[in-house]
Formats: C-alpha cells, sequence, structure tokens
C-alpha cells in the first residue's frame, strides 16, 4: 500500500529541471524518507515475530517435532534447502538490479572495437531489467510453493501463534516483492515502447533503491527467521 | 500599502481573478487551496468532536444520569478522543503544514503536489469512514486506544471495532503520505539561501513532526493490520488462549502513541514561536537551542512508551529506565517554556488575539507539563492511572496547548489566508470564555481524579465527593460551546466583513508576509534570496535583526538565476502572465483515494461470511487504485 | 538531522559509481556468506554453540550493510540520504532490542 503511495511521488518530480535546493531530484528523496519509514514498518513485523518465537502451545513448529494428543507428529516445517535457493535467486536479483541501473547510465557510450558478449549485454537494460523481475517473479513461486506446502503439513495463519506471525512477516515482503515486480514490469514496458536512457537514470534508480531495499530485509529475515533456532 | 492591496484584495474577494468552482476545489493540487479544504474539513470534526464531548459532560453533569446508555457512552467516548487525535489536531496542524510551510521557505508549491491532494482526499474520505457509522449507533467503542484483546472478536463481536480498524489504517496512509512530502519539500524546496539554520521555527517543528509521523506510524499500522488479520481472518496474534500476550498491542500502540503526543504538540509549539517575536518585537530567544530542543523532544519521543503502561507490571528494570527517560524529555520541553518567556522579556508586548492564545498555552501547556512529570514517576502514576487525573493532564497539554497554539495560528494567519482579519473583540469574547472554559472543565478532574474517579465510567454514584467537581466540568464544557460558537460565527463572518489586512498585517519576520494576501497561485512572483532568519525585519526595521547572523559565508550557491533579494510583492498578476509554469488541476489523486477507500470498505463484509462480496469489492477498488496509479504516474505535472 | 546538507550539489555524474565488476565481486561475497550462514545450520556442534546466534546476526548485519553501501551506493551517494536511513535504521533497531527485553525475549542481568 505505502509502496504505491510512494511510487505516487514519483512522476510528480517532473520538475527536476527546476530549481532544488541540494541539487539532488525530489523524488530521491522522498524514496528514502519512505525506506526509513519501512524500516520501523518491518522492525515492529520482526519484533513481533522474536516476542512470540518458542511460545506456540501447538505445533508444527519451526525448528522441533511435535507430536499432538493424537500422537501425530508433525516435523520441523522450515524447508531450509528451499529457502535457501530462494534466498539466492533474490540475491541475484539484486545483482541485476544493479546492472540495469548501469545499463541506464552508459549505453550510450559508444562501445569499444571489438568488444565481447560482456561488455555488449552491460549496455542491455532490457536484459537486466527482465532478469530482475524474473527472480523476483521466481523467488514469489517459491514462496506460494513454501506457504502451500506449509498448509498441507497442517500449518496456517489459525493454527498458532508461529503460524500467524510467519505468514504475516513473510508475506508482508511477498507483497513488497509483488509491488517490486509490477514496478519493474512496468519499467521494462517503458523500456520497450520508448527506450530508457541516462535522462532516465532516477526513474529506474529510485526503483532499485527500493528493490535492494526489500532484499536486504529477506536477508534478516532470513537469518532471524529461518537459521536461528 | 494597504491602499495598494485593498483593490486587488477586494477583486479576489469578488472572484474576478481567480477560478472558484467547485470543480477547480475537487481538482486542485494548489497547497493553499488544500491547507484551506484541511483547515475546513478539519474545523468540521473538532465541532463533531467538542459535540460528543458536550454529550459525555452531559451524562456525567450528575451522578445516577440516565442521559445516554453505557454502550452510547462508549462510542461517544472513543469516538471523541478519535475524532480529536486523528480527525481534529493533526488535520489542524497539517491545513498549516499546507499552506505555511512552502510560503515560509519561498517555495511555489510543495514538492510533489498530486500527492499533497491524494493525502487530503484519503483524510477526508477516511474520516468520513470513520465517523458515519455513530449515526447509527455502530461506532467503534473501544476506546481511542484499542486495547486488544478487548477489542479482538471474542470481547467485541460487533461490527463498531471494523471501521476503527479500517480507518485507522485508510488516515495513516494519508498522514504518511503527507510527511513524505513535506520531508521533501523542507530539505529540498527551500529558496536560495534558506540554510537549515534560517528555517522559520513552525517549519522546523513540521520538519521534526514529520519524522515522526514516518517513524510512529508504522508501528500502529502493523498492530491495527495484526488486529484486522484476527478480526478477519482468524489469526491468533491477540488470542490470549493460543498463548498470544496481552501486552503485545499495548507496547506496539504505544510505541506509536507516545510520538503521536509530540506528533500533536509540536506544530503548536512551531505556531506560537512564530506569534510570540511577532508580538514581542523581539527575534526568538535561544533560536538554536529551540530547534536542537524540538529535535530532543522528538528523539526521545521514542523511548518514552512505556510509561503509559507502568501499571501492567514491568519490573522495576523497565519502570527505571522509562520514568528517567520521561523526566529528560522534560528538560527540552522545559527549555522552550522559559525560551518564550525569555521571548517576551522587555519586549515591546502587543496583547492581540493570537498573542493571548499564545501566552495561554505556554501557562496551560505548563500545567499539564507539571502533571506530566508527576505521572513519570511510577509510585505516583500507580495512584494517577486511569483516573481523571490523567485526563486533566493531557486536556492541558492537548486542549490546553495544541488547540490553543492552533486558535494562536488561526488568529495569526486568518488575515494572510483570507486577506481579511478577524474581528478581535469577537475574538476576545472567544479567547477569555474560551480561556475559562478549559479551566473550569478540566482543572476541577484533577481533585475527581486524584479522589479516585476512574477514567472511562458512563456514570458514578453520589456521596463520593465527585459531585461538585463533575457539575463544574459541565457547566465548563458548556462555556466552551458558547466560546467556540462565537469562534466559528467569527471566522465565518470576518471572511466578507473583515477589516481588509495588507501584506503583512502584524509586522511579521519571515517571507510569507512579503507577498499579497491571499496569496496569488505562483506564491512568489520571483523567488527570493535569504540572508538572515528575519528577512522582513531586514528589510523593515533592521535594528531589531543587528544581533542576528547576516554571514553569506554559509548561504548556498545560487543556482536559480531568476533569484532576487527579499522585497515586498505587492501586485497580483496570474501565472500565465509571468510565465511561471503551474501545476495541472487533476482529479485522479481524488480517484486513487477514492478506490482505495473503496478497497478497505469491502473488507467490511467479510464479518457477515459475504466473502464473494467482499472480495469482489476489495479486488474491484485495489484495480481501480491501481488503474488510476498507473494514470496518474504517466501523465506530466504540468 | 545533523549538519546542513544544503550544499548546492551537482549529483548528475559528480560521483563515481562502482564498476560492473565491483557489483560481481559484491554478488560473490554475498553468495559466499550466504553458503556459510546455510553450511553452518547443518553442523550441530555449530548449532549447540553459544556463538551460533551472534555469529549469524554479525554474518547477516554484514550482508545487509554491504547491499546497502554498494548496490544502493550509499557509500558514493550524497550525506542527506546516510542521515535519511541510518536515523530510522537506529531508532527501528533500538525499538526491537527494547521490545524484546520488554517480553523477556532477552535477557540482562544485573
Amino acid at each position: 500500500m505505502s509502496a504505491h503511495t510512494t511510487a505516487a511521488g514519483h512522476d510528480d518530480g517532473h520538475v527536476h529541471h527546476h530549481y532544488t535546493t541540494t541539487g539532488l531530484d525530489n523524488r530521491k528523496i522522498a524514496i528514502w524518507a519512505f525506506i526509513g519509514s519501512e524500516c520501523m514498518l518491518f522492525a515492529s513485523l520482526i519484533a513481533t515475530y522474536l516476542i512470540y518465537k518458542g511460545r506456540s502451545i501447538v505445533g508444527p513448529f519451526p525448528h522441533t517435532e511435535y507430536v499432538n494428543e493424537a500422537g501425530q507428529i508433525f516435523k520441523p516445517i522450515l524447508d531450509i534447502p528451499v529457502t535457501s535457493a530462494s534466498t539466492f535467486v533474490l540475491l541475484m536479483s539484486s545483482l541485476f538490479m544493479v546492472l540495469a541501473l548501469q545499463a541506464v547510465q552508459i549505453k550510450h557510450l559508444p562501445l569499444p572495437d571489438g568488444a565481447g558478449w560482456w561488455t555488449r549485454a552491460q549496455r542491455s537494460s532490457q536484459l537486466w531489467l527482465f532478469m530482475t523481475a524474473s527472480f523476483g517473479a521466481i523467488f514469489l513461486m517459491f514462496q506460494a510453493y513454501e506457504f502451500t506446502a506449509f498448509v498441507h503439513e497442517g500449518l496456517t495463519v489459525k493454527t498458532n501463534l508461529f503460524g500467524s506471525t510467519f505468514f504475516t512477516l513473510t508475506g508482508f515482503h511477498g507483497a513488497h516483492v509483488t509491488a517490486g515486480v509490477l514496478w519493474l514490469t512496468s519499467l521494462l514496458w517503458i523500456d520497450r515502447t520508448r527506450g530508457l536512457g541516462p535522462q532516465d537514470e532516477l526513474i529506474v534508480d529510485i526503483a532499485a533503491l527500493y528493490w535492494h531495499f526489500v532484499d536486504v530485509i529477506w536477508i534478516v529475515i532470513f537469518t532471524l527467521v529461518y537459521l536461528i533456532q | 500599502m494597504a491602499s495598494i492591496a485593498a483593490p486587488t484584495t477586494a477583486a479576489y474577494a469578488s472572484g474576478e481573478n481567480e477560478n472558484t468552482g467547485i470543480w477547480s476545489w475537487i481538482t486542485t493540487v494548489d497547497h493553499k487551496r488544500i491547507g484551506t479544504l484541511y483547515l475546513w474539513t478539519a474545523l468540521f470534526f473538532f465541532l463533531v468532536g467538542g459535540f460528543e464531548a458536550v454529550l459525555i459532560r452531559t451524562q456525567l453533569m450528575r451522578p445516577n444520569m440516565g442521559f445516554v446508555s453505557a454502550e452510547t457512552y462508549n462510542q461517544l467516548f472513543t469516538m471523541h478522543g478519535t475524532t480529536m487525535v486523528f480527525l481534529a489536531i493533526m488535520p489542524l496542524s497539517a491545513a498549516f503544514f499546507n499552506y505555511l510551510i512552502p510560503l515560509q521557505i519561498g517555495a511555489r508549491d510543495v514538492a510533489f503536489p498530486r500527492l499533497n491532494a491524494f493525502s487530503y482526499w484519503v483524510y477526508l474520505l477516511g474520516g468520513i469512514f470513520i465517523t458515519l457509522p455513530i449515526l447509527f449507533k455502530l461506532a467503534p467503542n473501544g476506546g481511542w486506544f484499542g486495547y486488544a484483546p478487548l477489542t479482538t472478536n471474542r470481547f467485541s463481536p460487533g461490527p463498531n471495532i471494523d471501521f476503527w480498524v479500517l480507518g485507522l489504517q485508510i488516515l495513516g496512509i494519508s498522514s504518511l503520505a503527507a510527511a513524505f512530502n513535506f520531508i521533501t519539500t523542507i530539505i529540498n524546496m527551500r529558496a536560495p539561501g534558506m540554510s537549515l539554520m534560517r528555517m522559520p521555527m513552525f517549519t522546523w517543528m513540521s520538519f521534526v513532526v514529520q519524522f515522526l509521523v514516518v517513524l510512529a506510524f508504522p508501528p500502529i499500522t502493523i498492530a491495527l493490520f495484526f488486529l484486522l488479520m484476527d478480526r478477519f481472518f482468524g489469526t491468533t496474534f491477540y488470542a490470549i488462549a493460543a498463548g498470544a500476550d496481552p501486552l503485545l498491542w499495548q507496547h506496539l500502540f504505544w510505541v506509536f502513541g507516545h510520538p503521536e503526543v509530540y506528533i500533536l504538540i509540536l506544530p503548536a509549539f512551531g505556531l506560537v514561536s512564530e506569534v510570540l517575536p511577532t508580538f514581542s518585537k523581539k527575534p526568538l530567544f535561544g533560536y538554536n537551542v529551540m530547534v536542537y530542543s524540538g529535535i530532543m523532544i522528538g528523539f526521545l519521543g521514542f523511548g518514552v512508551w512505556a510509561h503509559h503502561m507502568f501499571a501492567v507490571g514491568m519490573g522495576a528494570v523497565a519502570d527505571s529506565i522509562f520514568s528517567l527517560m520521561t523526566m529528560l524529555i522534560g528538560i527540552p520541553t522545559g527549555v522552550k517554556i522559559f525560551n518564550w518567556i525569555a521571548t517576551m522579556w522587555s519586549g515591546e508586548i502587543r496583547f492581540t488575539v493570537p498573542m493571548k492564545f499564545a501566552i495561554a498555552l505556554i501557562a496551560l501547556f505548563t500545567i499539564g507539563g507539571i502533571s506530566g512529570v508527576m505521572h513519570s514517576s511510577p509510585p505516583a502514576d500507580l495512584q494517577q492511572t486511569d483516573t481523571y487525573f490523567v485526563v486533566a493532564h493531557f486536556h492541558y497539554v492537548l486542549f490546553g496547548g495544541s488547540i490553543r497554539g492552533i486558535f494562536a495560528g488561526i488568529s495569526f494567519y486568518y488575515p494572510k489566508m483570507t486577506g481579511r482579519h478577524l474581528d478581535e473583540s469577537l475574538g476576545n469574547w472567544h479567547f477569555w470564555l474560551n480561556f475559562i472554559g478549559m479551566n473550569l472543565t478540566f482543572f476541577p478532574m484533577h481533585f475527581s481524579g486524584l479522589l479516585g474517579m476512574s477514567r472511562r465510567i458512563y456514570t458514578y454514584d453520589a456521596g463520593q465527593g465527585w459531585d461538585l467537581f463533575n457539575m463544574m466540568a459541565t457547566w465548563g464544557t458548556y462555556l466552551l460551546v458558547v466560546a467556540t460558537a462565537i469562534f466559528v460565527w467569527n471566522f465565518v463572518r470576518s471572511r466578507t466583513r473583515g477589516a481588509i489586512a495588507g501584506n503583512d498585517p502584524w509586522g511579521g519576520a519571515t517571507l510569507e508576509w512579503s507577498i499579497p494576501s491571499p496569496p496569488p497561485e505562483y506564491n512568489f512572483a520571483q523567488i527570493p534570496e535569504v540572508t538572515s532568519r528575519y528577512p522582513l525585519w531586514d528589510l523593515k526595521a533592521p535594528e531589531k535583526t543587528a544581533g542576528i547572523d547576516h554571514s553569506h559565508a554559509d548561504a548556498m550557491t545560487i543556482t536559480d538565476a531568476h533569484a532576487v533579494p527579499v522585497h515586498e510583492e505587492t501586485e497580483r498578476h496570474t501565472a500565465k502572465e509571468l510565465g511561471i509554469p503551474m501545476p495541472y488541476p487533476t482529479v485522479k489523486p481524488l480517484v486513487v483515494a477514492f478506490s482505495m477507500v473503496v478497497m478497505f470498505c469491502g473488507l467490511l463484509f467479510l464479518r457477515n461470511g459475504m466473502f464473494a462480496v467482499a472480495m469482489t469489492i476489495t479486488i474491484g477498488g485495489g484495480a481501480a487504485m491501481v488503474a488510476g496509479l498507473y494514470s496518474w504516474l504517466t501523465a506530466p505535472l504540468e | 538531522m545533523t549538519g546542513d546538507p544544503s550544499v548546492a550539489h551537482d549529483t548528475k555524474h559528480a560521483h563515481a559509481h562502482p564498476s560492473g565488476a565491483t557489483y560481481l565481486k559484491v554478488a560473490a561475497i554475498l553468495t559466499i556468506i550466504t553458503v556459510v550462514e546455510v553450511w553452518a545450520y547443518y553442523i550441530p556442534a555449530l548449532v549447540a554453540s553459544p556463538l551460533f546466534n551472534p555469529s549469524l546476526i554479525i554474518l547477516s548485519a554484514a550482508k545487509f550493510l554491504i547491499v546497502v553501501l554498494f548496490y544502493m551506493h550509499l557509500k558514493y551517494d550524497h550525506k542527506l540520504f546516510k542521515v535519511l536511513f541510518t536515523g530510522p535504521l537506529i531508532i527501528a533497531g533500538a525499538t526491537i532490542v527494547a521490545l524484546l527485553f520488554l517480553f523477556h525475549q532477552l535477557k540482562i542481568s544485573f
């Protein structure tokens, strides 16, 4: 929701040819203020997850086995290999994102003679935007798989405190990734229709800042939710 | 000066120069018009919240009254608090943020004019959303603090709390969007030479408040989201049977709630910091210290929240830390009080209506501040918590402080906003009746509170020593009704009947007084280059500012070739004549705001098991919102 | 807000962004740290150690910092952005620690 709010600010700054006090673009200041606010949003979610850690009365539990009154056994529910893979996917999407921004910055420069494929690829913002958005989408598929698997194993938002806090925290993050994929896809669409050039550096830059922030939040979630016991 | 300003203002009043149709207001992106909309809307909600208070006080006038039922009483005190905090004081402050910040920093508009319109429309629609249910006796009834688990389905099964949860989420989006906008505006839209330490104090305090909003609203957004999930989707965040902690809500709420107190009071501090120097004809005493103490209050404001919870048994260590932090925050606040007094010291004081309100703020806020320091000690707090003593305390802070600051601001800036003065004698009646009524209402509550009268009770038995104090409080409230009626009459009447005000009716020191009243759409025909904190006094009364730093050393490089030295602008043109590009009017922010509120409305249907209906409305509203956003973002601003 | 960020400053290409090679190196470091974290998760002796949680938190903070400094260009960008980000980050971090302490998830002995 708030992601849209800031995205809303996004094109308001057609005034960037105007005088500004710092010489910086309004939109970039706004996105950093927004990211500061998001720190507090995720801090509240993460704090609640940690406060309720180990307080669930019934299972399934994240890291330990649970046997209910009927003798039914629930294995530790977190699937570390799968989530490690999805974490890697999101990290790589961050790499692609900086390459997309770099491509927008340097694509107008003349190619040196005999430039190799890597030098050419570095100038293709479409390639890297596509890769970033796709890896974001793959991350979301991993999350959909994970949520479905958990529900099949008997963990829903209603089951226990772990279920409520886990699904809400990771779901909030997933919603942010979804908004980011939509944002990046829009940029890709602009790039395909009219081409993004150095003058568009800023609109790619603020999308990139948002995307990397969503990535660093996952870095924290991965450690605090998945790895720490 | 007045002879030049008068004809142009008269022309303005007759609508010759400006487009004033209703559509122009719906599509406006002008910060001054949005500020005006905020002012009128927030004053309306202030009257609604006041009316609720009158009903509450009437019920409590005598022991065992049956004026309203217990259930209605719950709805009234919940909505009184919610309305005053979220729909009256915050948006009244927002009216001044909108109107004044660009004028004070020498800008032509805020950083994101359309986002600004969006904030207003979300506020208006959210306000309607949360207020309408009381007409159907379905208003929220869990207190403005909405303590869970009391507000979960188990204890509050009706739809009442749903309106509160969704309504506050909507209003939070409005505040957050506005905060990002003003942070960017203050950082980046200042005129050449307007360094941070030359900003008017109102702009400074507003700057601090925007950071408080940005950091305090996320925790309540999350707390409300948990409650929403508990109520609509059966999660267990506040379900004690599932092992949930009954203090989770209280902590998350007060992590927001205490900074919120400073969100409510700091803009008023800023306003009186403009009024006092003007009517003392002296620069503000200790400008730097005022800035630092404002920042300090904002920063410490995040470390005191648990003093609202001393009675829940957090343990000696936690109690001590929060007690200490609370006593600490009294220091920067006290510094401000003494600086205001020192500002007036040996000044040429003019006792105008705004000045009286500003001085009353100092006096009444100090009373509220001192009872606040009393609560900071846990043993004392255990006696006072949840009694009328606390009610007296925070009404001295918010009604004695914030509202007085806002009235000072309204009477001070009314000439700037409308081009006409408020009537001084009606203003005096308003001030004195309000002052007496306020003290008659709230001072006796200190006594009834210490005698053990609980908050939130809808009636009480005779013979407990509370009767007289309650009778006094109720009559005080009726006096406040009379005072407010005089204010409303004055406010409405002076728009057409008030004496014409020129550019600078009070002899102000800051940039907003250098342009015509009301300001033209473009604000400044030529962007001024600022060389001190009091640019207009430099121009008109240089002896007042002789002691102030005027160095060019820290002035910014002028990158705007059009900037000119500070001067008075007396002519009124249109932006077109001057060739100043203005943002297009657009209805898109309203469309996006409306679809977003529709999206939230859909969730209300989940309660009756109408899952398909709920999802249709929510997804429909969400899709319309995204479509509206794309249309908005792809349209050029100007 | 400390200091005055109001120094006129032309940001258009005024600051040098790192090259593509730096971005690849950063990605490699992030991957290696992630591999180490997951590897440690599967060594019971390490998990049982009292240093396991603190070490993982430090590794995670290192990744956080690397992404923010290099991919979000905070290392190279205007100092205003550092202020806008670190201020809220400090308050957010302090709030988490205070809440965990208040709910007895962190033990402090006196």
